[in-house]
């Protein structure tokens, strides 16, 4: 079944049995790092999307373990601190990570639990992406996943500077940088991501971008008739709609799930420094050094004369003559 | 050795002083300085390289230089802090002579005579033009705004050390601060060149009397005027 379309469209089902060519090829980019001239992709890839709803998470951390288990990645051993949250970060080992938040509701006064699966968003328009100065370490796929090419990466940690949601660790290790892949390599070959696949509640599905907003509308109707008046779909348009997406029973506030930004967009700063900066930074720079070349090809240059030597020569014997009579005075 | 010019024993080859000659050749930079200066100048040319092949993507052929990306990741920061210490170290030596005076108001003020070469039109001035100072202060505060924000922006060993919104206006500040040095190296390189009989200040550490006679007359007559005058052979 999987193989006949360009993605699979569930994490559930078991995954093809027999070998399958990777659907996700270089000429499947829409954008990459650092890299002005991309050939427009002959196809279109049908859009997915992971859909995290978060009223149904039970905080169990099975994802963690599948994202751990499939990326093949040893977060070290933590230290007990006293919060849910473990590791107490996400971490060049750790793509993905539950956070917890214990939310006294102002309206009912009922302690809530609000769990959410933080990970990389895969941003229709990347600040990670933009900010990268390495041709080809970030790439972006017709279908919207954003990946990190490691074998292409320089550390410089610019991508942790460009994403709105704080997600890229460099490894101390390698000096790369690591994030949520959307599990490309196993979307690429009809399955679905290793950690809605794991979800025990199916509080992580997956499929194309459409059928989650759509299996969205449904439960946020189901929260609706239960009281969440604000419940709502998390696609922040800010940075072009994303291809990972919440449910949140309180849309309306999304920065009591652990800081989930509000309006998350690419800093103006960033816009700044890989905008304007760099394109009026070379342009200045090449005139300067185009300038000089100029002045220094026609205009005269600024020579001493034989006149001035000469001057010299009479200020330095006159000096030495003063000296010589002070001292005979003497 | 006699001393034919006053009481004063002038050590042969020492900074500001002259060599009868012929030619009158004045010596502008002892070694330590020249040593100091090219150490600063060949890791400012290192970081420049660096830089730019991080800054736009049409110049990350650049890192070929150094070994690839990452290379030039790990080693663009180190060559900063070469920079810095060499830099201050110069500084040190060189701020008395560049604060600012009367006759660089003038010399600023007729600016046109000076890309035009009508250096008769102009004060007669010390060991440094306002053209040299501003370059020098200009280095200075760049410098230091360069290592600042790259210590910021450093990763490696310093990612942890301010939020990610500071390390933005960081890096912002860090390719504006560096496009301004780039500028500053270029009038810098360019006036040495266009000046000619200046470069060699650097390399032998002289200039010619006349060189020091058009330019830095003020200079000149002090350093003969106390006598600082090595024995004609």
């Amino acid at each position: 079944m999987a193989n006949t379309m360009d993605s699979p469209r569930t994490a559930v089902s078991n995954p093809p049995v027999q070998p399958m060519e990777t659907n996700l090829t270089q000429r499947d980019l829409i954008r990459r790092s650092a890299t002005s001239e991309l050939p427009q992709p002959e196809r279109q890839l049908t859009p997915v999307a992971k859909l995290i709803d978060v009223s149904k998470c039970i905080g169990c951390k099975a994802c963690q373990s599948a994202c751990v288990e499939w990326n093949d990645t040893n977060p070290a051993v933590g230290e007990n601190v006293g919060v849910y949250e473990n590791p107490h970060d996400l971490t060049a080992d750790m793509f993905t990570l539950m956070r917890f938040t214990e939310w006294v509701n102002p309206e009912t006064d009922n302690l809530e639990w609000l769990i959410r699966k933080d990970g990389c968003m895969h941003c229709a328009d990347p600040g990670c992406l933009k900010a990268c100065p390495a041709p080809g370490a970030i790439v972006q796929y017709s279908n919207g996943i954003v990946d990190f090419i490691h074998d292409n990466c320089i550390g410089c940690g610019y991508c942790v500077k460009g994403c709105p949601f704080n997600i890229p660790r460099i490894s101390k290790a390698d000096h790369r940088a690591y994030k949520c892949t959307l599990c490309s390599d196993r979307v690429a070959v009809g399955q679905g991501p290793a950690c809605a696949k794991a979800c025990p509640t199916q509080a992580i599905v997956f499929g194309t971008k459409e059928d989650m907003k759509k299996h969205a509308e449904g439960r946020i109707a189901d929260l609706k008739s239960r009281g969440y008046a604000n419940a709502g779909l998390y696609d922040p348009p800010g940075v072009g709609g994303t291809h990972v997406m919440y449910v949140l029973h309180h849309n309306d506030k999304p920065q009591i799930y652990a800081d989930l930004p509000v309006d998350p967009k690419i800093s103006a700063v960033v816009q700044t420094w890989k905008g304007a900066t760099k394109y009026a930074g070379l342009a200045v720079m090449s005139l300067a050094a185009a300038g000089t070349i100029l002045h220094g090809l026609f205009a005269k240059a600024n020579r001493v004369s034989k006149h001035e030597e000469e001057e010299a020569k009479e200020l330095v014997d006159e000096s030495v003559e003063h000296a010589e009579k002070r001292e005979e005075d003497a | 050795m006699s001393t034919p010019a006053g009481t004063k024993h002038t050590k042969l080859g020492s900074e500001d002083s002259i060599r009868r000659g012929p030619p009158v050749e004045v010596v502008r930079y002892g070694p330590g300085k020249r040593i100091n200066h090219w150490v600063t100048a060949i890791s400012l040319i290192l970081l420049l390289l660096s830089g730019l092949a991080m800054f736009h993507p049409s110049l990350f052929f650049l890192t070929e230089l150094f070994g690839g990306g990452q290379m030039t990741r790990w080693l663009h920061p180190w060559i900063g802090v070469v920079l810095f210490i060499s830099f201050f170290i110069l500084f040190a030596q060189l701020w008395k002579l560049n604060l600012p005076n009367r006759d660089d108001v003038k010399w600023a003020s007729r600016i046109t005579d000076v890309i035009g070469g009508h250096e008769e039109n102009l004060p007669e001035l010390g060991k440094y033009n306002a053209g040299q100072k501003f370059i020098f202060w200009g280095m200075a505060a760049l410098i230091i705004v360069l290592i600042v924000t790259g210590i910021m922006a450093w990763e490696q060993y310093f990612g942890h050390l301010t939020s990610i919104p500071t390390q933005r206006i960081a890096l912002l500040l860090h390719s504006l601060a560096a496009v301004a040095i780039i500028l500053v190296f270029i009038l810098h390189v360019y006036a040495a060149i266009w000046t000619r009989g200046t470069i060699r200040a650097m390399t032998r550490g002289t200039v010619t009397g006349g060189w020091a006679w058009r330019h830095h007359r003020k200079w000149l007559k002090d350093i003969a005027g106390r006598g600082r005058i090595d024995p004609a052979e």
